[in-house]
């Protein structure tokens, strides 16, 4: 990744905290978090329950209200964004609504949106073919698979052309086989799309694969231990992942969750 | 055939037997002997013929005929017979006997898919003619006093005689008061769940309010309705639609909470307003709600109507003819009303219930599915 200059950059963070009024007491969730996301990225989030990694993407998406620092996506700010339907978010779980069809929950965002009925026809055909999904359109989300109800879901994301994708641990609740091919799935559609995206996950391999920026974070109060950029080239087969270069990685992304998590602090 | 099956046909066998051996019945001449009434004769024979199904299978229809022919030749002594005696009971009892051997038959070789489960329709129909031989024969066998309990039949000719008053009195009461009362307190309590959702000051007044309207008691506010609005249906479907308002309501309110916090977020963001996020998303969410309050409302309804009538009424309407029949001691009429108000009820919730499946479709409780 060149070094853009300030228009390529999606996300711009800076100082960023959140402290959350709960009945036991404020909590930090993220506490001077600095960071920035640059146009076609591929970023990662990990680290321990708590660190506050899902807090930074729904700060991001304008579904939390930081309360210091500032943050701009797109060069405005998150509620701006947001209203210019400028990010596609998924959920760590599918959250199809189960009286669409696929084809109509990928309609969803569109029908809103008042986009046309061909071009909503159009779109959906091109966005369902993109997650491989081709033939399913009538199908109802209860009548398919964990994986292939989240891939849906991507779909609908994507549906709209927003530049930037925000990933809460998608493939969290599929199992490790489904899993890998979705990454690897998921590779292919950031090549062909070049999007930015931000995603959220706990486990390593999958950070150090997918990403070019992994952003090590640690909990209590929720901030930014390491940012690692990655030196995998950009073609990436699943056997990468038993590279001397890929195992260096995940050594050092380990090795900043273990330094950035005090056991000691937990009852 | 199973242990069950064997011990209840040879149960039917032996009181059929039995029932040519007793006296039948009686007139004020003297003792009837079974010789007097062919059929029922018969079917005691042939009952006692059946026992040859330990040494030969006898096929399932066999039992069938043999309740029916049993019922036939029962009700056929009806008119004759002025005091039941020993063989008319056991008749009765041989004969629900075989309609019961033939019930666990079939249900057996419908479990063993021997026969199509579309036949199984034939078991709640026979239970049902069942149910109407017995009541037949023991309220007209046993001389029970009308006012206690009619006879199916003595219902049904006073249904048939009475067919344009009960016309009337449908229209009256089913298809003015309930369904405009019903379709006016939905509608509203629905709209006022939607208000109170969108804004918390209404949810603070208008909730306790509809509490506490929905706990005044029906003979309370029926005579007030009437007050206000008259004689006519107006009053019965004012009442009627206090008794829907509430259930409504509390239902959609409930209803419209149930959209998952993702489903919101997700919404959000799509930027979506309130009102694509009401139509697209928590509407449809709540719809199980809703449809159950329908459905809890369907009968309500009714039952408000009728009651309602009970304090001032134009000489028409359900709830009226049930309480001047009542006064004449003309309780068959007053069955048959009931008849129709049953069947009426029924076949509102059924039409509510059918649509329910038809629109929430994709619910788990409705597909059979894991949610």
């Amino acid at each position: 990744m060149t070094d853009g200059g300030k228009s390529h950059t999606v996300v711009e963070a800076q100082g960023l905290g959140l402290t959350f009024n709960t009945a036991d007491g404020d909590v930090e969730a993220l506490s001077n978090v600095s960071l920035d996301i640059r146009r076609g990225d591929f970023v990662s989030f990990i680290g321990p329950s708590g660190c506050g990694k899902t807090t930074f993407l729904r700060v991001i998406a304008d579904l939390e209200q930081p309360t210091a620092g500032r943050i701009t996506v797109n060069g405005l700010s998150p509620a701006e964004a947001r209203m210019q339907r400028s990010y596609g978010y998924v959920f760590q779980a599918p959250a199809l609504f189960p009286w669409r069809t696929i084809e109509k929950n990928v309609a969803l965002p569109l029908e809103i949106m008042g986009y046309s009925d061909a071009e909503r026809r159009d779109r959906i055909a091109r966005t369902l073919d993109l997650v491989n999904l081709k033939g399913f359109e009538k199908k109802f989300p209860w009548q398919l698979s964990g994986g292939m109800q989240q891939r849906a879901s991507i779909a609908r994301a994507l549906a709209f052309d927003a530049d930037l994708l925000l990933m809460d641990e998608p493939f969290g609740a599929l199992d490790e086989i489904v899993r890998d091919y979705l990454n690897a799935e998921l590779l292919k559609l950031w090549a062909r799309t070049k999007k930015t995206i931000a995603f959220v996950t706990h486990s390593i391999p999958e950070a150090v694969y997918l990403s070019t920026k992994i952003v090590v974070m640690s909990p209590r109060p929720g901030r930014v231990t390491d940012i690692i950029e990655s030196t995998l080239p950009a073609e990436r087969p699943l056997d990468i992942r038993e590279t001397p270069e890929f195992l260096a990685i995940a050594h050092r992304v380990r090795e900043g969750l273990r330094a950035g998590h005090s056991y000691e602090h937990t009852e | 055939m199973s242990l069950v099956q064997r011990t209840l046909a040879a149960l039917a066998a032996l009181v059929a037997g039995l029932v040519l051996v007793v006296p039948f019945g009686a007139t004020e001449g003297g003792t009837l002997p079974i010789t007097e009434f062919p059929l029922v004769a018969g079917f005691a024979l042939l009952a006692v013929l059946s026992l040859v199904r330990f040494r030969w299978a006898l096929r399932i229809e066999a039992d069938l005929i043999l309740a029916a022919l049993g019922a036939a030749g029962l009700l056929a002594t009806l008119p004759t017979l002025e005091q039941a005696g020993p063989g008319f009971w056991l008749t009765l009892v041989a004969s629900w006997l075989f309609a019961w051997v033939f019930a666990e038959r079939l249900a057996g070789a419908i479990t063993r898919k021997g026969i199509s489960s579309r036949v199984g329709v034939l078991i709640p129909i026979v239970f049902g003619i069942t149910i109407l031989v017995a009541w037949e024969a023991v309220t007209r066998g046993g001389q029970v006093p009308k006012v206690l309990l009619p006879s199916p039949s003595g219902i049904f000719s006073s249904f048939i005689e009475n067919i344009p008053k009960l016309i009337a009195d449908f229209q009256q009461t089913f298809l003015k008061s309930v369904l405009i009362g019903y379709a006016l307190g939905c509608g509203f309590g629905f709209i006022v769940a939607v208000a109170i959702d969108r804004s918390p000051f209404l949810k603070r007044g208008l909730l306790p309010l509809g509490n506490f309207v929905s706990a005044l008691p029906l003979i309370g506010i029926a005579p007030i309705m009437v007050m206000w609005f008259g004689f006519d249906w107006p009053s019965k479907a004012a009442v009627v639609v206090i008794m829907t308002f509430f259930p409504m309501l509390v239902n959609t309110v409930a209803g419209l909470n149930v959209a998952g916090r993702m489903e919101r977020d997700l919404m959000q963001t799509y930027a979506a307003g309130y009102w694509p996020s009401l139509i697209k998303l928590r509407l449809p969410a709540a719809a199980p709600f809703i449809f159950n309050a329908l459905k809890i409302n369907s009968t309500l309804a009714l039952i408000g109507a009728i009651v309602a009538e009970f304090f001032g009424t134009p000489i028409v309407g359900m709830g009226f003819r049930i309480s001047s029949e009542i006064g004449k001691l003309n309780v068959e009429m007053v069955w048959a009303e009931i008849a129709v108000a049953a069947l009426a009820g029924s076949a509102f919730y059924w039409v509510v219930a059918i649509v329910e499946r038809a629109v929430t479709f994709w619910h788990p409780s409705v597909r059979g599915g894991r949610a």
